[in-house]
């Protein structure tokens, strides 16, 4: 097991966005979270990655070294703690190449080597060791993304299908235990869903745990090995791709009440 | 825009501008015998008419095209050689020969507003802050090293890092309650604390002076060399001929290192993953703080080596003026400092200078003109605005690159908040 949720409520105000939501996500497998607009699955996001604080509940992540609690930790311990995400509307330094972009994710790890920033001004560290292990690292993820070859451009001025890539592979150069992606198909053309989908279960491949937000039900059920079902911030359903595609409760979701507006 | 349709903009333009100039300019009331006489004015109505005419038809003609100007490949190819060649010039400014006094203390002035310059980019121009009350840190660092030296007795070369440390924790004192607001309310609140330095500056008369500011802070010696005409100063142990200049050419120098050190920190922390972040927090905070980046300790570290730098450059003012009062802290100095980083282009080394040499030099150079100075000064910064809306150099250059480094248009690259 990867990430533990257990009774997770989110109230904003008046409104519960999510009511006493339970699930977990194990440990290299890609755990799908789905449901109609409004349910609740961004707000859920949003708790795991420390945007909102729970209003009840817990969210454990059972790291390498050991579980932490993460409706404790501030916003930026979440990612250092190996939480990653990407945002449904895309959130790229668009000013900034795309390898710069990359090496931001990785400042952590930098930082550290430049002695916090005064051992790095008098050239006196172990940095530029670092910068280099840095690149590396990015142009490992711009080759399994295809991004190799515009590595210099602005990340503004790639292609809606290329901004994607290159937030997952931002997401990846943090080095995660889990990756959380908020609708990582969505505006993309079938070729690009396929890609992704095989994105996906490569970096499934290499160890790291996947949480999706995804409307894309095709991509959902080719890759998920488990999907979480809300409605109206309630936990309808949990279970392997077919069984929860079965579940007359989930169907009566997609098919019934009327769409509201994301909580997020 | 069609021609016909242009000419009749034109003359609708020329219509309002004959309503609004018959009377303030056609009509003209003169000291007559027996009272006021009226003279008409018209032939300057006509001009003034045919100008706004011409100027209407001029603006919707040319309003189909872009307006940006780019910048030629050669000068392009040239600007490489500019930099070290500028560099150079500067250096050997006290030696040319047409070179005296006058000139030397505008060079001065022009460095420091340079280096106050190059310290407000980090925090708007890399960080994306807008800070209205950097002449603040620059009013700790002249009363710390006033005080200081006043007080204690200190050298000059003491106080500068004290002064340095001292506008740094100011900066941190500034950027904690601050740290949540962006954009107008950042702004404000900025401009608010230079006024309160100011208004604390003025009144607390027992440790200040007051209005009437500091005066006789000791002036720095070169290795303990005081520029002075007795034995022992700095023309006696090289054997020189005593001449004050000496002194001017020394903080000539004194600035311009101060300012060079500002600037080769900014480069190089540019390239360092500190720097990165600061970009990367003015692009997107939420991003930042997603991929785990602290974005209150960027944001404070922004701040305080702005103001660390602003420090310096406020010690500098100190010693050169050997007097301060907090008449030389007012918010136009803020307004000026920052309209050098936004006309350079924010976050270009380059551009600051350059906009500092224009906006300094340019009102010296104006002078004669008397109150005439301010107006080409705002027309020549809107124009600049309406021509290059980016800055004098909009472009932002990679801070590291797998080949070329290629600059970056200024329409992707965010202006912060």
């Amino acid at each position: 097991m990867i990430l533990d949720v257990e009774n997770l409520t989110m109230r904003f105000g008046g409104l519960t966005a999510v009511h006493a939501v339970s699930f977990q996500a194990r440990r290299g497998e890609i755990t799908a979270l789905i449901g109609p607009n409004g349910a609740g699955k961004t707000t859920v996001f949003n708790c795991i990655t420390g945007f909102y604080r729970p209003s009840e509940g817990r969210l454990t992540l059972h790291a390498a070294q050991g579980p932490v609690a993460l409706q404790k930790l501030p916003g930026h311990r979440i990612a250092r703690a190996g939480v990653a995400r990407s945002f449904q509307n895309i959130r790229l330094f668009p000013g900034m190449t795309v390898l710069e972009n990359l090496l931001v994710a990785q400042h952590n790890r930098l930082m550290a080597a430049t002695g916090w920033g005064i051992g790095a001004v008098l050239g006196l560290s172990r940095y530029p060791a670092a910068e280099a292990a840095a690149v590396q690292l990015a142009r490992h993820w711009l080759e399994a993304t295809q991004l190799l070859a515009r590595a210099d451009d602005p990340a503004g001025a790639l292609p809606y299908g290329a901004q994607r890539r290159l937030e997952i592979a931002r997401a990846m150069c943090t080095e995660p235990a889990l990756l959380c992606l908020d609708e990582p198909a969505a505006g993309l053309n079938p070729r690009e869903s396929d890609e992704l989908a095989a994105l996906l279960l490569r970096i499934r491949a290499q160890g790291t745990s996947i949480l999706l937000i995804e409307h894309d039900m095709g991509v959902v059920m080719r890759i998920s090995d488990r999907v979480v079902v809300l409605d109206h911030g309630r936990k309808i359903a949990d279970g392997p791709p077919a069984e929860v595609r079965a579940d007359p409760k989930v169907i009566a979701a997609y098919l019934g009440d009327g769409d509201e507006d994301e909580a997020a | 825009m069609k021609p016909a349709a242009a000419l009749r903009d034109a003359a609708l333009a020329a219509l309002v501008a004959f309503g609004l100039f018959a009377p303030l300019v056609g009509l003209r009331t003169e000291v007559a015998e027996g009272g006021l006489a009226l003279r008409g004015r018209w032939d300057d109505v006509a001009w003034l008419c045919l100008l706004a005419f011409l100027g209407r038809f001029a603006l919707m003609a040319l309003a189909g095209r872009r307006l940006h100007v780019s910048v030629p490949a050669w000068l392009h190819r040239a600007s490489r050689y500019a930099v070290p060649c500028c560099l150079g010039l500067v250096v050997v400014l006290p030696w040319l020969p047409f070179v005296e006094r006058y000139e030397l203390d505008l060079g001065i002035l022009v460095l420091t507003y340079v280096m106050l310059g190059w310290g407000l980019n980090i925090v708007v121009g890399l960080a994306g802050l807008l800070d209205l009350g950097y002449v603040a840190f620059y009013a700790v660092g002249a009363y710390s090293y006033a005080l200081l030296s006043l007080s204690f007795g200190l050298s000059f070369w003491v106080c500068l890092p004290l002064a340095g440390i001292l506008a740094a924790f100011a900066g941190v004192l500034l950027g904690f309650p601050v740290l949540r607001l962006r954009g107008d309310y950042l702004a404000i609140v900025t401009l608010a604390f230079g006024e309160i330095i100011r208004v604390v500056l003025t009144n607390w008369v027992s440790l200040t002076g007051g209005p009437n500011g500091l005066s006789g802070i000791p002036r720095p010696g070169l290795f303990g060399l005081a520029f002075t005409s007795e034995e022992g100063g700095f023309a006696d142990f090289f054997g020189l001929e005593y001449d004050p200049v000496h002194r001017v050419i020394f903080l000539y120098y004194l600035i311009l290192g101060l300012a060079l050190l500002t600037n080769w920190v900014t480069l190089r922390l540019r390239r360092q993953p500190l720097g990165r972040a600061w970009e990367a927090l003015r692009e997107d905070e939420i991003a930042c703080r997603a991929l785990g980046i602290n974005v209150t300790v960027t944001k404070l570290t922004a701040f305080a080596i702005g103001a660390m730098f602003a420090g310096f450059a406020g010690s500098f003012f100190a010693t050169r003026q050997a007097f301060i009062s907090p008449e030389s802290f007012t918010f136009i100095e803020s307004a000026i400092i920052l309209a050098i980083v936004v006309l350079g282009g924010m976050g270009s080394q380059l551009g600051v200078a350059i906009a500092a040499l224009l906006l300094i030099g340019g009102t010296e150079l104006f002078r004669d003109l008397a109150e005439w100075r301010m107006l080409i000064f705002g027309a020549a910064m809107v124009v600049i605005m309406v021509v290059r809306p980016r800055g004098l150099v909009g472009t932002r250059t990679p801070s590291i690159a797998l080949g070329e480094r290629r600059a970056i248009g200024g329409n992707y690259v965010s202006e912060g908040h």
